[in-house]
């Protein structure tokens, strides 16, 4: 079964399915949500309940013409939207979405997401340089100045996770992780590893949402101060797969953490666990990103640094000796 | 460093109360007005442009040419003709012009109108392509159309 072609096609064609799917309507629910938010109903015209609004915003984006302004950088310039989708996507490669359901096994799939998701970093600054646009330069300074600053706190709470299951792989982790919520790695009850743990958890959901560049952490498409940032100079179907790359990371942001800290595809009673379980906790976990983002005003470029160094880093570097002490007595 | 311990505390704890408030009006009630299928009902001191009031039985206009309102008027934007009455008593209405692009809608025409023959209209839905239709705004005919839409 492993080697046969067909699974590789399913997973394909799957994984695709799955990633477009995601990034279109997660830009209709983050508008429903933001509408519910502000008390309007949102997207409503187009279609049941503005269902149709996805397909329709995507009609209108390939039927635009592809701009490419004179002194741009023409290859990067061109490639970069790709750059930006194409990891995101990749990375639905080695998440396990049930016990069955993984397209492949990677040993190292921890460190390969977030390989991949510096891979997606580098799209944005070299999108921003390639544009030849001093706004774009701009964000594309801020966005890696930022995803510098909140790597190094999320890679040190993933070594605690790390630490307590013994391995990188992402199966690995979730199946340590099975049989109640008192075994997830949030509220692990055994070594008292709970008393750490779930501040481990915050950290890394933060950083996944500055990892993203999501409100109430996007400098990097500040609309008031950058137009509309290293997106600036693209048009048509070249925005549109930075858009979809950027919900995709959400998507994977959320798969993270849901493997890392919330038991995969296990159920939290014990009992039926399965891909459904997987899901809810995803798209619980982006609402949760949908919230905030509409519920909090953009912070300051030396905020937001200031909240991951002399924050996070320092929290993250305590949680990690206080995990392993705790490992080491026990 | 207790400043320290106390950003991160009392931080943390707004960042909660936010949350709070926006979770909060995410599951009350929507109050946008869905506009062309929900149409709003407007106050009664609402002020649209001014309309001529018709006769409780015959649907006629109540006015008797008395010519208050055009003098009343600050703008100069109203523009009557009457003619005398065929059963001899008083005079009837024949033309009504009010010019609403000069209209500042300060209700004079109203207040010194001592028949009540004048009113101001609950219309909001003032569109057209051609000018005209506002420079020369036919009352008596919008009050034909009214008597029209009630029969």
């Amino acid at each position: 079964m492993e080697t046969s072609i067909w699974r590789a096609l399913l997973y394909l064609v799957g994984v695709m399915v799955f990633a477009g799917l995601n990034a279109a309507y997660l830009g209709w629910c983050e508008r429903k949500g933001a509408g519910r938010i502000q008390r309007r109903i949102g997207p409503c015209e187009v279609g049941y309940a503005g269902l149709l609004q996805p397909i329709a915003d995507g009609v209108k984006l390939l039927s635009k013409q592809l701009l490419v302004p004179r002194g741009v950088d023409h290859i990067i310039f061109r490639t970069t939207p790709v750059m930006a989708m194409i990891p995101a996507m990749t990375s639905m490669v080695a998440i396990p979405f049930s016990a069955n359901i993984q397209a492949r096994a990677v040993e190292l799939s921890v460190l390969l997401l977030f390989a991949l998701a510096s891979i997606g970093m580098m799209a944005i600054l070299l999108g921003g340089w390639a544009s030849g646009n001093k706004y774009a330069i701009i964000s594309s300074a801020r966005a890696v100045s930022q995803n510098l600053a909140y790597e190094i706190p999320m890679l040190v709470t993933v070594i605690t996770v790390v630490l307590l299951t013994g391995s990188l792989e992402l199966k690995e982790i979730a199946l340590k992780q099975q049989g109640g919520f008192w075994h997830w790695n949030v509220f692990r009850l055994e070594n008292g590893h709970f008393l750490t743990m779930w501040i481990s958890f915050i950290i890394f959901f933060i950083c996944s949402v500055a990892e993203t560049n999501r409100a109430p952490f996007d400098m990097a498409e500040a609309e008031s101060e950058l137009v509309a940032g290293y997106m600036t100079e693209y048009s048509s179907m070249g925005f549109g797969l930075f858009m979809m790359g950027e919900y995709l990371n959400i998507v994977v942001g959320a798969c993270l953490t849901t493997t890392l800290f919330l038991g995969g595809w296990d159920c939290p009673f014990g009992l039926t666990p399965g891909v459904w379980w997987f899901l809810l906790k995803i798209y619980i976990l982006i609402f949760t990103f949908i919230w905030i983002r509409w519920t909090y005003p953009r912070t300051q470029i030396y905020r937001l640094l200031n909240l991951s160094w002399k924050i996070l880093i320092p929290f993250s570097f305590a949680n990690l000796l206080i995990t392993a002490a705790l490992i080491k007595v026990f | 460093m207790n400043q320290y311990w106390t950003d991160i505390i009392h931080g943390g704890k707004s960042l909660l109360t936010g949350l709070a408030i926006t979770a909060r009006e995410f599951f009350s009630p929507v109050v946008t007005e869905q506009y062309p299928y929900e149409v709003p009902t407007m106050t009664p001191l609402f002020r649209g442009h001014t309309e001529l009031i018709g006769n409780e039985e015959t649907g006629l206009p109540n006015c008797v040419v008395c010519g208050a309102c055009p003098r009343a008027c600050p703008s100069n934007c109203i523009t009557l003709e009457g003619k005398k009455a065929e059963n001899g008593k008083g005079r009837v209405l024949t033309r009504y012009i009010l010019d609403f692009s000069k209209c500042s809608l300060c209700g004079l025409c109203v207040e010194s109108c001592k028949f009540n023959a004048l009113r101001f209209s609950k219309d909001y839905n003032l569109v057209s392509f051609n000018k005209d239709d506002f420079v020369y705004m036919d009352l008596i005919k919008r009050l034909e159309d009214q008597n029209r839409c009630k029969k």
